[in-house]
């Protein structure tokens, strides 16, 4: 990546008004990404000044800002033992401490990365996002979003419930990506699956929770009928880390591990 | 651009092009401690301290150090020192190339964690790859410097 101008916003309006006066003008997080890319960019907005570099916690759920490093989320306590650590162990499984240190949240969800370990298990719980321009949205509808549109990403707003979820990335090696990634969480009864590194972006097995969440028990059969229903319905697909069929397999593995450790 | 960064307790100005990053800002000034490896955010060799937490150098823009503190091995002398006898006496070292990465990123962790475990030790010095020793040494002697703080 170039870039030819570094511009530090003080506020996200002026942020906005930088973003958009250039085609090439883009907001860096912690430029991680970005440094391996090839763009070349006329005006690297910089957020550290803008005030979102903090988690919050309201009465209905936990806000997360934007330029927080994905280390903070991954150290904070209340997500912990709100959501079953899924969303601190996902972190956990990116690379080491020093990336993670850098890496930041509004990154982080805007890359719309298909490996993502921190998308998954966002998934898997009630979360939203709030863009400066856009305003406030279910992430999977941000995740489907094909506007060209520049905006900026304020915060995610994970809704506050007691949440029993489990995460799980199949990895090759410790420090590489997703062969695929699989959260599961059961809230006040209803089921989430969500699978990930398909090799494409996470998505909700939406025909296996109906399946699940229609059934009065839940038996072995279910699970393993539930399981086959997701490999059935997601769309998984060949690239260097792993083939179609061992992605499937790997897939009904873990589905069936996360729904048996939620219904425990 | 002018950068105004605290490097081990002295205040210095850099001028940085908006583009490059500190690993190649610090090692034009000296500071060879700071090593270069993959240069794609996936080694840490270049790991420094920003603020007491450990990040890439080669990942981190010099502007974004801006206003902030850093620290090299040079930082924290005596404290390398020890772990330094300890990886000699372990085996931990052979051509040297991570050790002083590897001695921040302990640095770090001791003042995130208090009494890590073994796990906790093997999780936090996971990005720190070492293509000579094959890492069980090195945790020996992690372990023992540790030991020899309590
Ligand atoms: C070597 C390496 C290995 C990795 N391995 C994994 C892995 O195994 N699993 C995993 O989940 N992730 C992995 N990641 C991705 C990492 O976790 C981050 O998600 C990624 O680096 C993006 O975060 P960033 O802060 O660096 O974003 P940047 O690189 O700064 O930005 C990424 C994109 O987001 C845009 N952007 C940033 N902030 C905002 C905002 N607030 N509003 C609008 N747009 C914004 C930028 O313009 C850019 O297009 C890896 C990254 C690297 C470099
Ligand atoms: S040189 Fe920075 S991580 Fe390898
Ligand atoms: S001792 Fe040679 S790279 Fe670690």
């Amino acid at each position: 990546m170039e870039i030819v101008n570094y511009f530090k916003a003080k506020t996200i309006e002026e942020a906005y008004q930088k973003l958009n006066e250039d085609p090439s003008n883009l907001i860096i997080g912690g430029g991680a990404w970005l440094r391996l890319s090839s763009k070349i960019v006329n005006t690297a907005i910089d957020l550290e000044h803008v005030g979102l570099n903090q988690i919050k916690e309201t009465k209905n759920s936990i806000e997360i800002d934007a330029y927080v490093t994905l280390r903070e989320v991954e150290k904070n306590e209340a997500l912990a033992n709100l959501f079953s650590s899924i969303i601190n162990k996902g972190i956990s499984g990116i690379m080491g401490v020093a990336l993670r240190n850098l890496v930041t949240v509004g990154g982080s969800i805007f890359g719309k990365y298909s490996f993502s370990d921190f998308i998954t298990p966002l998934l898997a719980v009630n979360t939203e996002v709030e863009m400066y321009k856009a305003g406030r949205m279910a992430l999977e509808d941000f995740l489907k979003l094909r506007t060209r549109e520049k905006d900026i990403l304020l915060k995610i707003i994970i809704k506050k419930e007691k949440v029993l979820g489990y995460y799980y990335k199949m990895k090759k090696t410790g420090l590489d990506f997703a062969v695929i990634n699989v959260g599961v969480t059961k809230t006040n009864g209803y089921y989430k699956i969500v699978v990930g590194a398909r090799p494409s972006l996470a998505a909700y097995a939406t025909s296996a929770m109906e399946y699940i969440n229609n059934q009065k028990v839940i038996t072995p059969k279910v699970i393993e009928d539930t399981a086959q229903i997701v490999v059935e319905e997601l769309k998984f697909g060949t690239n260097s880390k792993a083939s179609k069929e061992y992605r499937i397999e790997l897939t009904k593995v873990y589905v069936k591990r996360g729904l048996k450790e939620v219904t425990k | 651009m002018k950068v105004k960064i605290i490097v081990n307790g002295y205040k210095k100005v850099y001028d940085v092009a908006p583009d490059e990053y500190l690993l190649d800002t610090l090692r034009a000034d000296n500071f060879y401690s700071i090593k270069r490896g993959c240069d794609n955010s996936s080694c840490g060799v270049c790991t420094v301290l920003l603020d007491g937490k450990a990040v890439q150098s080669c990942t981190l823009l010099s502007v974004k150090a801006d206003g902030h503190e850093i620290t090299t091995i040079e930082g924290y002398q005596e404290e390398a020192k020890k772990l330094s006898e300890h990886f000699g006496h372990q085996g931990a070292d052979q051509c040297g190339y991570c050790n002083s990465s590897l001695a921040l990123t302990v640095h770090a962790m001791k003042t995130e964690i208090k009494n890590p475990t073994n796990e906790d030790i093997k999780e936090y010095l996971v990005g720190n790859l070492c293509r000579c020793t094959g890492y069980e040494a090195q945790h020996r002697a992690i372990k023992l410097c540790l030991e020899d703080e309590e």
